[in-house]
């Protein structure tokens, strides 16, 4: 490096505009004090990329602290690659979920694709193999002249990369709001097993051990990703395309299998994948949560492109790459390995005493920083934040009844929140590795899958309704962590823990923030009533274009345990005769409900409160009831209330339901309410009978809702709708969508 | 009963067959990393797994038939060991030139998974026998390029021969006559986009395909 006269505020080469494309004008003058000097222009990259919102979490760190972390189960939480969690008999789930929303909707494909590649190696970088992968999808308005495209390529690009690393994609959500308009969301979750003596952590251990980086090359793809998802869009976002990373799952595929085979050896002293801010974050994230130092020599760096800057070696986010630092004299177990899965293998450096980060590039240092202000001491804020206005309670009493309730479900049942999603998943591949036991083709409220070569299984689940958090964040909030619990507890799986992936607008304006906060407090209480603390997760912040933010969005990915696969349950295995019940209390509540938004067209109101002690209580008693063996199908009340709940639990069975109401709300809002807390089980006559009983010792509310037989939902014995109309309504819905005519006005 | 999986670098089902293997024989397959110059002597039965061998560049199958172990493999399958090729395995053995036709691209033009009706057209072959009467099969497919293609001929000369195995009963990606697996003249290598290995579970996809691994591991130990 240049020895510098006499401090100028800018190095050579650099001005005042060129600063303020990496940082702000306050947090370069952070920089200018921590480092006494003007930083040259890799530093100043490594600075911008670091103290990204994407990959400092600036704005949300302090408020992240709220939630509840710990739990016997729980071996890692938050800090980790991914949280990790103890399943008994010596093993370890390891998951987490991550947002790929920027990307996705500027290059949908790829977007999406390296979202889920991104998320694979968060899990096997800690020394699991995946299991399954999930997505939580979000898309404007389905009249858009977007929309169509994008999810014909988002769902192209997670099957495209899922499919072929061979990890079954089994589950998930997808939304459509005309709040996604300008930015849709793509979340994807990974799940991976591991055993508890081989998991694997990033911190750097000791001094002067070789850095080795493996997989692919480093190319010019990708550069600045990290800082352009920290933004929000307008005019132009076209134009970033560039910064969208190119994935190739061949790869990823050669990768994990190079990583695990490398992990099974007592090579590996530590190991990062190169995420988010590629070389960079994870060169400084081992080095500092080690309390190390490193030192790389760029011209070791695999390249794939020639006459490559140091700038954008460490500023790119080309894919399928991965940082390990190995014990000293074990270099060639690591590269016997990578050579043989035909993947690139270079030492590029050693860790160091010194706490610094130091760069050389063709004999020159080209980077001397200290590590504490780039990682640990990066800016925190605790930005203003006002709460959102409280919405009154809508009483059902003062809506229009409809005349038809038969109809009326069949139109929520083909509506595009209710309709199934077949034309997404169907790409995917839900059954490689054989352990699928239920997948987005099953009736069941969450996936399950098996651990192989054991008769447990995992259940696993994403939630959230923006609608409720639009209404009432903390409320939303506590709903979404409510709601992957009861779908957890609906298939007969004990709840371990979560995963969250917290996607909102742009955190500088406080009715933003006052949504993020509302929806983390909410979460925070729901995880510690229930027992579900968050041991991995995600923020992306400025989901904006043009000042147009969109529903706040805190995805919940829910992972619970279900110890004997043969006591597992789903809402496809009624039968004529089976006794209706439902658990839990009804009171009709309409406020922001698909209801009220696709029949009366209103979206205000309140949403349904959680009533978190109800919601234990009534769960602990529907996994109690499924492991005594007493239920035919359960299935959790969510969208829609109880029709629709036993809508699709008659189109799964094939099997008629005959609702009887037992008031005293109006009959309407008996039927589509979303209450929380409630289940509705078929059992048969004895069953229910014991259920019954069971319930009543317990003090949890159930009561006899009507019997299942005949091929209609009924309702009081009229009101009734054909299962085959009800199922043409279900799955038509998205085939003709997507096999619309291309809007006339495609350019808006 | 001494079995082999041939592992490509992009295999993934590779697991999954050796599961099924295992199942119906209470032995593991031998499993056989490309880079081997031979598959072992001796071999009752191989197995050549799904996946996207060579992550499906230049052409599915294509790179992965001219691969060190599959000049063995080719070797072995013309002396007569029985060779099973699923999904990604299927468009190896049609590129090795083992079986007839080809699999282009999906009509629709998208990957389909789905548990497929699935019709057993003879039972008169060492991979189907133990089918009997059970004639209409569901098994899970999960492909992009399972759209089988051969010419009219070809087409003639092995539905008269009867090499076609399988046939699917609503044909989910444009295939010619509706042909989801096809052996060679000999009888001793069937090619199938269906995965049989995963339909040998009830707690996964159903048992439709155990009696195929029963059938040619069954018969000959």
């Amino acid at each position: 490096m240049t020895e510098l006269a006499e401090n100028p505020r800018y190095a050579e080469g650099i001005d005042e505009q060129i600063v303020l494309e990496h940082v702000t004008a306050d947090e370069y003058e952070i920089i200018l004090k921590e480092l006494g000097r003007a930083p040259n222009l890799v530093e100043l990259g490594i600075f911008s990329v670091m103290w990204s919102e994407h990959c400092s979490y600036k704005s949300s760190r302090i408020h992240l602290a709220k939630f509840p972390t710990k739990g016997e189960r729980v071996i890692h939480g938050p800090g980790e690659n991914a949280g990790v969690v103890d399943i008994g008999d010596g093993q370890a789930a390891i998951f987490k979920m991550e947002s790929h929303n920027h990307p996705s909707f500027i290059e949908p494909y790829q977007g999406a694709a390296t979202g889920v590649g991104g998320i694979l190696r968060d899990v096997f970088t800690m020394g699991a193999r995946p299991v399954a992968l999930m997505n939580a999808l979000r898309f404007g308005d389905p009249k858009h002249p977007k929309t169509r495209q994008l999810v014909s390529g988002v769902a192209a690009g997670i099957g495209g990369y899922g499919n072929c690393v061979g990890v079954p994609t089994v589950g998930g959500e997808t939304n459509f709001d005309k709040g996604y308009n300008g930015n849709i969301l793509v979340n994807a979750m990974a799940v991976g097993l591991a055993d508890t003596d081989k998991i694997f952590t990033a911190a750097a251990r000791e001094p002067d051990f070789p850095v080795l980086y493996v997989g692919a090359k480093t190319g010019r793809d990708g550069i600045h990703g990290a800082t352009m998802a920290s933004a929000e869009f307008g005019e132009g976002s076209e134009e970033k395309r560039p910064t969208v990373q190119v994935g190739d799952p061949f790869t990823e595929k050669k990768l994990i299998e190079a990583c695990l085979e490398l992990m099974a050896e007592d090579a590996i002293s530590s190991i990062q994948d190169m995420g988010a801010a590629g070389l960079t974050s994870s060169s400084v994230e081992m080095a500092s949560s080690g309390g190390l130092g490193i030192e790389l020599d760029l011209d070791h760096v695999p390249q794939r492109e020639e006459a490559m800057s140091a700038y954008e070696m460490m500023l790119s986010e080309s894919q399928e790459r991965m940082l390990i630092i190995v014990k000293p004299g074990r270099e060639h177990v690591a590269e016997r390995i990578f050579r043989k899965w035909d993947l690139d293998v270079a030492v590029i450096g050693k860790t160091a005493e010194h706490g610094r980060l130091v760069l050389r590039h063709k004999g020159e240092v080209v980077c001397d920083l200290p590590l504490d202000p780039i990682g640990e001491n990066a800016p925190k804020y605790d930005r203003p934040h006002f709460p959102a206005e409280a919405r009154a309670r809508i009483n059902p009493a003062q809506l229009r009844a409809p005349e038809h309730l038969g109809e009326t479900l069949a139109q929520l049942i083909g509506t595009p929140d209710m309709a199934s999603k077949r034309w997404i998943w169907s790409q995917y591949d839900r059954h490689v590795m054989a352990d699928t036991a239920a997948s987005s083709e099953d009736p069941a409220d969450a996936a399950i899958v098996r651990v192989h070569g054991t008769n447990k299984a995992l259940a696993i689940t994403t939630d959230c309704t923006p609608r409720y958090c639009a209404a009432d964040p903390f409320e939303g909030g506590k709903q979404a962590v409510a709601e992957a619990w009861r779908n957890l507890t609906a298939v007969g799986a004990d709840p371990i823990a979560i995963t969250d992936c917290l996607n909102f607008g742009n955190p500088e304006r406080p009715e933003i923030m006052g949504q993020f906060v509302g929806c983390v407090e909410g979460m925070a209480k729901a995880c510690e009533a229930l027992s579900f603390p968050v041991v991995s997760g995600n923020v992306s912040l400025y989901n904006e274009t043009d000042g147009r933010a969109i529903p706040p969005t805190p995805g919940v990915g829910g992972l619970g345990l279900i110890p004997d696969m043969a006591k597992r349950a789903g809402y496809g295995c009624m039968s004529e005769g089976d006794v209706l019940l439902l658990v839990g209390e009804t009171a009709g509540a309409l406020g922001a409900s698909l209801y009220l938004r696709e029949v009366e067209g209103r979206e205000d109101g309140a949403p349904p409160k959680v009533e978190l002690a109800a919601e234990k209580r009534n769960g602990d008693f529907v996994r109690a009831q499924i492991r005594e063996g007493r239920t035919a199908a359960v299935h959790d009340l969510s969208d829609g209330g109880l029709a629709c709940a036993a809508a699709e639990m008659a189109m799964a069975s094939g099997c008629g339901t005959k609702l009887a109401y037992t008031g005293p709300v109006p009959l309407f809002a008996w039927l589509f309410g979303e209450d929380q807390a409630r289940y509705l089980i078929a059992a048969r006559p004895d069953a229910a009978e014991a259920m019954l009983a069971a319930a009543k010792a317990d003090g949890v509310p159930v009561e006899v809702v009507g019997l299942a037989g005949g091929r209609f939902v009924s309702i009081n014995g009229g009101h009734a709708v054909d299962i085959i109309r009800l199922k043409q309504a279900h799955e038509n819905w998205m085939p003709t969508l997507m096999a619309g005519e291309p809007e006339a006005n495609a350019a808006e | 009963m001494k079995t082999a999986v041939i592992v490509y670098p992009g295999s993934n089902c590779d697991r999954d067959a050796a599961m099924a293997i295992e199942r119906v024989t209470g032995t593991a397959p031998a499993m056989v990393w490309h880079g081997e110059p031979s598959l072992p002597e001796g071999l009752d039965f191989i197995m050549v797994p799904g996946g996207f061998s060579y992550g499906d560049y230049l052409r599915s199958g294509a790179i992965a038939a001219r691969s060190p172990i599959t000049a063995d493999l080719i070797k072995k399958a013309e002396s007569g060991v029985p060779v099973l090729g699923v999904c990604n395995g299927f468009q190896i053995l049609t590129e090795t030139g083992l079986l007839p036709g080809t699999l282009m691209r999906n009509s629709g033009l998208r990957f389909v998974c789905e548990k497929a009706p699935v019709l057993v057209e003879t039972t008169n072959s060492r991979f189907t026998r133990a089918y009997g009467e059970s004639r209409e099969l569901t098994i899970p497919i999960a492909h992009h390029d399972g759209n089988f293609f051969a010419d009219d001929e070809t087409l003639n000369r092995i539905e008269g021969e009867g090499q076609v195995a399988f046939r699917y009963a609503n044909n989910p990606n444009g295939s010619a006559r509706d042909i989801a697996g096809v052996t060679n003249a000999a009888g001793n290598v069937l090619g199938m986009m269906p995965h049989p290995e995963r339909a040998v579970d009830a707690d996964h996809g159903g048992t439709d395909g155990l009696k195929l691994f029963e059938s040619v591991l069954g018969g000959a130990s």
